[in-house]
């Protein structure tokens, strides 16, 4: 096998798009310092009011640009670098429109985040969570989007291996449904043709309905979906296992993308939209339990037989670990998304907890095992420059996490409480405020756990920058006592 | 089982786009249309009228701030929450809200029913600066509202706008929309015809600058407005069955 992988390998490899990509790593870097920074001052400003230091500096406006940057800025970044990456290998092909097609995404997608970002500074925004930009971000967007599916259809059309592999059907499904969901949501009709201001096609209750399907599936397509084609991407790959399961990869594929779409009612219980909407979100919102779950077990079972691997090999870990969190929180959502249960969750952090263990635990930790896994090949070293170094990161990383997750916890079921606690003489027992006072500790861990984050990720900058130096730290490299036992069957393993 | 019809799929890129495209789109199909078709989704009640050319200002400037990161305006049919903020939100009390600002998190209280619960001054203090009224509050400060004018702002592409994607502005509200704009926080304004046109709007000099139109002039209008429209004096239980 290994022979002729090898001699494939070298008929095509040198025509793969690679440069582009390699931009396209440092802009996923790039955008996840900047993002996880921002996070950090806007949750301190939390803690401490006085740090709205200007205008354009409040919360209100630094927030869309903490979300669209680690949403837009490092995940959308890593899913184009992973999947032009991906495509390529598992198809066995150049990417279609090759480095001036890639490029033009590239540049296009960074010009779609610097406008944005630049907007939410000056007030410029939409007002919809998640899909704050402007109608003519939002056109202009609509173009790379455009190029970016041609690219991708357009390679797999040209491959050379008969299947599509795997991870290119989410990458896919990914990449088509964010363009149906970035359509609809954004429709508007602007004030004029040379100002920024637009009013949306819809309004009230159609118009709730219609932004948490986009945002819900912004989660399920954009942060779910595509991450997935990761998973099946890297982790075969850095356990060197194939796909645990052929059939499960197919169920749940075709149920996570049929299921997820009807999830968005769950972020509007209680409100005026009617209850039969209510109910079927919920409905669906507990279903989709079930294909989450079929893909973390195809994810985590891949190491079978490989397990000890996690002892020594720590980008592996950060792979595995973020499939946990995938778990987790995919259990923490359909949870919170029945009724009883949401009245006291919405409104309060826990739903920000709940946002940042997926956020921060998978969608982080699965793009920066894949960022460890691409930058030595890409830049053709031999090794990262340290594997210490990318265990410190783990380990700085996963204590952060842990921190933010249970101060939102504590403080999100703590405010859902007081705000429905009585006195004995059947008066409401707190004001407002008074929540608002209560949660000031734990909105100083959280900012603390954010510092952790972002100093894992400087960790990680400063390891990528001298493994694409070429350079190698003088240290122990642990192997395993035991070699794994090769499994007679490679069917799963994508191609390379 | 035999799985080898999948394969089809696997190797047809264009039938698994067209499969993905048909999958994706059922669930928003089945929810969201019938929230146009289904008459009874907007509750029957009256009083929901179009902003008012300076409280739709007032509306562009909450969403310019990103007020809806940190406030709801959507009060749940809870028993705290009717006692805290008062009477559960009604779909038809955003009916011209374009977008919608239900939001999604309470750092600060809900402002669905804000309107009237505090006077003018209050508003314009607290915007100022959060803590000299609330000294927990962890608001940030707005006092660049006061400095800027927004009188010679043109509203009229604004209400077009509007008019365009369904919100019911009439030829003369248009034809007066800078008129409004400045009648309604001119202390000595024409507040007659402003309130046929837009009944129960709060009129006067919302900043103490009786000179000029503020933007904090437009803030103040717009929370004044919140939650005031439909009078639930007058509506029957029957009316709010969706």
């Amino acid at each position: 096998m290994a022979e002729s992988l090898a001699a494939g390998r070298v008929d095509t490899s040198e025509s793969y798009v690679e440069h582009t990509v390699r931009l396209l790593v440092i802009a996923t870097m790039f955008w996840g310092v900047i993002g996880f920074l921002i996070g950090v001052i806007i949750a301190f400003q939390l803690a401490f009011p006085v740090l709205n230091f200007a205008e354009w500096a409040t919360f209100g406006r630094l927030r869309p640009v903490h979300t669209s940057g680690v949403i837009f800025g490092f995940g959308g970044n890593a899913l184009i670098a992973t999947s032009f990456y991906v495509v390529q290998r598992t198809c066995r092909a150049r990417l279609f429109m090759g480095e001036e097609g890639a490029f033009f995404v590239f540049l296009g997608y960074q010009l779609f985040l610097v406008m944005a970002a630049w907007g939410y500074i000056n007030g410029i925004s939409q007002g919809r969570e998640y899909a704050e930009p402007e109608w003519y971000v939002d056109l202009w967007l609509t173009i790379v989007w455009v190029v970016y599916l041609l690219v991708f259809l357009g390679t797999l059309m040209k491959r050379k291996e008969p299947h599509i592999y795997v991870a290119n059907w989410f990458y896919l499904a990914f990449i088509v449904t964010v363009a149906m969901l970035h359509i609809v949501n954004n429709l508007a009709v602007p004030v004029s043709f040379l100002g920024t201001k637009s009013y949306s096609l819809f309004s009230g209750v159609q118009d709730a309905l219609t932004q948490w399907w986009y945002g819900h599936n912004a989660v399920g397509f954009f942060l779910t979906a595509g991450f997935l084609g990761i998973m099946y991407y890297f982790i075969p790959k850095q356990a060197e296992r194939p796909v645990y399961s052929y059939r499960l990869s197919i169920i749940h594929f075709w149920a996570l993308i049929f299921l997820y779409i009807w999830a968005g009612p769950h972020h509007l219980h209680y409100t005026a939209l009617p209850d039969w909407a209510q109910t079927l979100g919920m409905t669906f919102s507990i279903m989709l339990w079930m294909p989450s779950w079929g893909g973390m077990i195809n994810g985590i079972m891949t190491l079978s037989g490989a397990w000890d691997k996690l002892r020594v090999d720590p980008v592996l870990r950060f792979l595995v670990v973020s499939v946990a969190f995938y778990g987790m929180s995919t259990f923490e959502g359909p949870v919170m998304s029945i009724k009883p249960v949401n009245a006291l969750s919405h409104y309060t952090d826990w739903t920000i907890g709940h946002v940042h263990s997926g956020a921060l635990g998978w969608v982080a930790f699965i793009s920066f095992g894949a960022v460890y896994f691409l930058v030595p090949k890409l830049w053709g070293a031999r090794r990262l420059y340290s594997l210490k170094l990318v265990s410190y990161h783990f380990w700085i990383s996963t204590i952060g996490i842990v921190l933010y997750i249970t101060a939102m916890w504590i403080s999100g079921v703590m405010q859902g409480l007081m705000w429905r606690s009585y006195d004995q003489l059947g008066f409401l027992q707190y004001s407002f405020v008074e929540t608002v006072e209560a949660m000031h500790p734990f909105y100083v861990i959280r900012a603390l756990g954010g510092v952790l984050f972002l100093l894992g990720s400087l960790i990680m900058v400063y390891n990528l920058v001298r493994t694409a130096r070429h350079e190698t730290r003088a240290e122990k490299i642990p192997v395993l006592r035991t070699r794994v036992p090769a499994r007679p069957s490679t069917a799963g393993q994508p191609a390379e | 089982m035999n799985w080898s019809w999948h394969g089809r799929i696997e190797k047809n890129s264009i039938l698994m786009l067209v499969l993905v495209l048909i999958t994706v789109s059922i669930g928003g199909l089945v929810e969201i249309v019938p929230l146009y078709t289904i008459e009874s989704t907007i509750e029957r009640v009256e009083g929901v009228r179009p902003y008012s050319p300076l409280e739709l200002a007032g509306r562009n400037i909450y969403i310019r701030e990103g007020c809806y990161t940190c406030h709801s305006q959507q009060i749940r049919p809870f028993r705290d929450e009717i006692e805290r903020y008062g009477h559960y939100s009604l779909a038809a009390e955003s009916m011209y809200d374009h977008p919608f600002q239900w939001g999604s998190k309470r750092t600060g209280p809900d402002l669905a029913r804000v309107g009237g619960k505090y006077s003018n001054d209050w508003h314009v203090a607290h915007l100022v600066e959060p803590k000299a009224l609330v000294p927990e509050s962890i608001m940030p400060p707005y006092p660049a509202l006061l400095e800027r004018n927004i009188g010679s702002n043109d509203m009229v592409g604004d209400l077009l706008a509007n008019r365009a994607v369904g919100v019911p502005y009439t030829d003369e509200m248009i034809e007066n929309a800078m008129a409004d704009l400045r009648a309604q926080a001119d202390p000595d304004g024409d507040h007659e015809a402003l309130l046929a046109r837009y009944p129960k709007a709060a009129v006067g000099d919302f900043d103490g600058q009786p000179g000029r139109v503020t933007e904090m002039d437009a803030m103040v209008a717009y929370l004044q407005i919140l939650g005031r429209m439909v009078d639930f004096e007058k509506v029957q239980p029957a009316d709010l069955v969706q």
